[in-house]
């Protein structure tokens, strides 16, 4: 049942309803591939073998009941590990969780689990979703699929690697900064990261709240629609879950492209952009514009604020949600004997890795007396700015269009210096700042490693990003090529 | 403006973070590096632009006042390093 894995969820769901195979062949082909490859690729920190099986088993017992199943029904998906699992560890790939057992489901899982979906297994991340390599996991990295020698980009790299790996169909990734698009585009996948509001973040461990994100990863653009279709929705567990309608992601996609008007932001093209990548999203644009649309260049001014901006409010509010692992109600303790004070401050060094340290650091100082105007305040005020530059875009243009990631996947341990790995997320920071949709789509290959270009849209116009992802990957193959593992 | 050690120490107090004098060195050394890379922003006018605090206008989303399901003290505590009689346990933060 080999042939399975490589198949796209929507695929494998047609055939399972005409009957061809059942949803545990394909959970069992799929078990059978991560057995098969996971000890190069390391995408996982945990598999669910045994729940997989039993779930995909009720699927199958409910089509033999005659239920008409949803579109996801049987589809062995991941899920990042900072997204809580009932009774399945969930570390967020974070040492201070080395044995964090959630007594309850993040909203999008119990999503999943209602629509049929099969979890196979807990995705490797940087620890908090703090990095963009996976490299900060504290466990171990995880290897790009398609040279293994390299990153998977992060910090949603073990679900990206996990896609295009085939050791799922789908999976769920979070992006703060561009978690999820980087690690896309560095694996060759399709990534989203939805409006802010969009999905329910109920059960996501938190990082920086303002800007987290759950979305969808998938080999094309219809699997991603079909997991959003999913996921997204009102909450009443997360206040900030918008309570708007929620389209029909998949529909969205027949749409076309004909005259639709798309911006070229020319700050996106600076900042370390390899010749390499630059060359191929231009040739999208050219394919773009093939296919009835229009491009135009265009400016967002304060895009070159925006990383510094990010690294102040990220990390402040990464300082206050990190402030709950005290050693007192899960996790790590440590062992040394301390009073009150120390137990909390001896729990956290022990437990917290060397960029988390260092982010509740400067998040710290940043909101300490006498310092929360020069910087959290400021910060604050050129997201204002950020924000105010999409929307005059935006009055011109339905969507923007730009590079995901600088440069393709770069060799573990290559880049030591911090300030160096964060210019890896300079193209999709500006997008979580004014909380937009985003998504990654693959567009060719540099060198034989996948590079992406990003689609930018207004707040909750998830749907012309489907229309242009899908109407650009139909006229192209990019999608269809697959890692040699 | 760069921070000092003994600057830094203060903060990792704050943080609640036991760190080492190595790590105290470290850590000054990368603060003062984002630090420089803040100053940006400095030279930025924000006169009269207001802050955002997050991306989409939403304020005071309300409830009914009703009473919901919610964990037991079993599954509350079912993760805690050390529980006893139903509490967590912390070390004495009172003298006798």
């Amino acid at each position: 049942m080999s042939e399975l894995i490589g198949l796209t969820a929507h695929e494998a769901a047609e055939r399972m309803a005409r009957g061809e195979f059942s949803a545990v062949e394909l959970t069992q082909a799929m078990l059978a591939r991560i057995e098969a490859v996971e000890a190069q690729v390391q995408a996982f920190l945990t598999t669910t073998a045994d729940s997989a099986l039993a779930a995909a088993a009720a699927v199958d017992e409910r089509r033999a009941q005659g239920e008409s199943l949803p579109p996801l029904a049987g589809i062995p998906y991941a899920l990042k590990d900072n997204m809580c699992t009932v009774g399945i560890k969930s570390t967020a790939g974070s040492k201070i969780l080395y044995n964090f057992i959630p007594p309850y489901d993040a909203t999008v899982v119990a999503r999943l689990k209602a629509a049929g979906a099969v979890l196979v297994g807990k995705a490797n991340c940087d620890e908090f979703a703090m990095g963009s390599s996976t490299e900060n996991s504290g466990y171990h990295p995880t290897h790009n699929p398609w040279d293994l020698a390299r990153v998977p980009g992060g910090s949603s790299g073990g679900s990206a690697a996990a896609v295009a790996a085939q050791e799922c169909m789908v999976a769920l990734g979070s992006d703060t900064g561009g978690s999820i698009r980087q690690p896309a585009a560095l694996c060759g996948v399709v990534g989203m990261k939805p409006t802010y509001g969009r999905v329910s973040r109920s059960g996501l461990i938190a990082y920086a709240s303002s800007l987290d994100q759950i979305g969808p990863l998938g080999r094309d653009v219809t699997d991603c629609a079909l997991l959003l279709n999913v996921v997204a929705g009102h909450d009443p567990l997360d206040s900030t879950a918008a309570d708007v309608p929620v389209p029909d992601f998949a529909a969205a996609c027949r749409s076309g492209v004909k005259g639709l008007r798309i911006g070229i932001p020319q700050e996106y093209f600076g900042q370390g952009v390899t010749p390499e990548v630059s060359a191929l999203v231009h040739a999208a644009i050219d394919k773009l514009t093939e296919l009835g649309a229009t491009a135009e260049v265009c400016s967002l001014p304060y895009t070159e604020y925006a990383l510094a901006a990010y690294y102040i409010i990220a990390p402040a509010e990464a300082s206050s949600n990190l402030a709950r692992f005290d050693g007192v109600k899960y996790g790590l303790r440590t062992k040394a004997l301390a009073g009150h004070i120390g137990l909390t401050e001896k729990t956290r060094d022990e437990g917290f890795g060397d960029e988390v340290k260092q982010r509740i650091m400067i998040g710290t100082y940043a909101l300490s007396a006498g310092y929360y105007d020069a910087y959290y305040k400021r910060a604050q005020q050129v997201r204002t700015l950020i924000r105010q530059d999409f929307d005059r875009a935006f009055e011109t243009f339905d969507v923007l269009l730009a590079p995901t990631a600088p440069s393709t996947a770069f060799k573990i341990g290559e880049k030591s210096d911090p300030l160096e790995m964060k210019l890896a997320d300079v193209c999709t920071i500006p997008v979580n700042m004014a909380g937009l949709p985003g998504l990654s789509i693959p567009c060719g290959f540099a060198n034989g490693l996948p590079v992406g270009l990003q689609l930018i849209g207004k707040a909750f116009d998830e749907e012309a990003l489907f229309r242009v992802a899908y109407t650009y990957e139909q006229a192209t193959e990019w999608h269809k090529a697959a890692p040699k593992l | 403006m760069a921070l000092s050690q003994e600057e830094v120490r203060k903060v990792a107090l704050l943080a609640r973070l036991e760190l080492t004098d190595e790590e105290i060195a470290s850590q000054a050394k990368h603060l003062n590096d984002l630090l420089g890379q803040f100053e940006k922003l400095q030279a930025l006018d924000v006169t009269g632009i207001e802050p955002t605090s997050h991306s989409i206008p939403i304020v005071n989303v309300l409830r009914a006042d009703v009473e919901r399901p919610s964990l037991s003290r079993e599954e509350t505590l079912a993760n805690a390093p050390e529980a006893r009689d139903g509490c967590f346990v912390v070390p004495r933060i009172v003298a006798d």
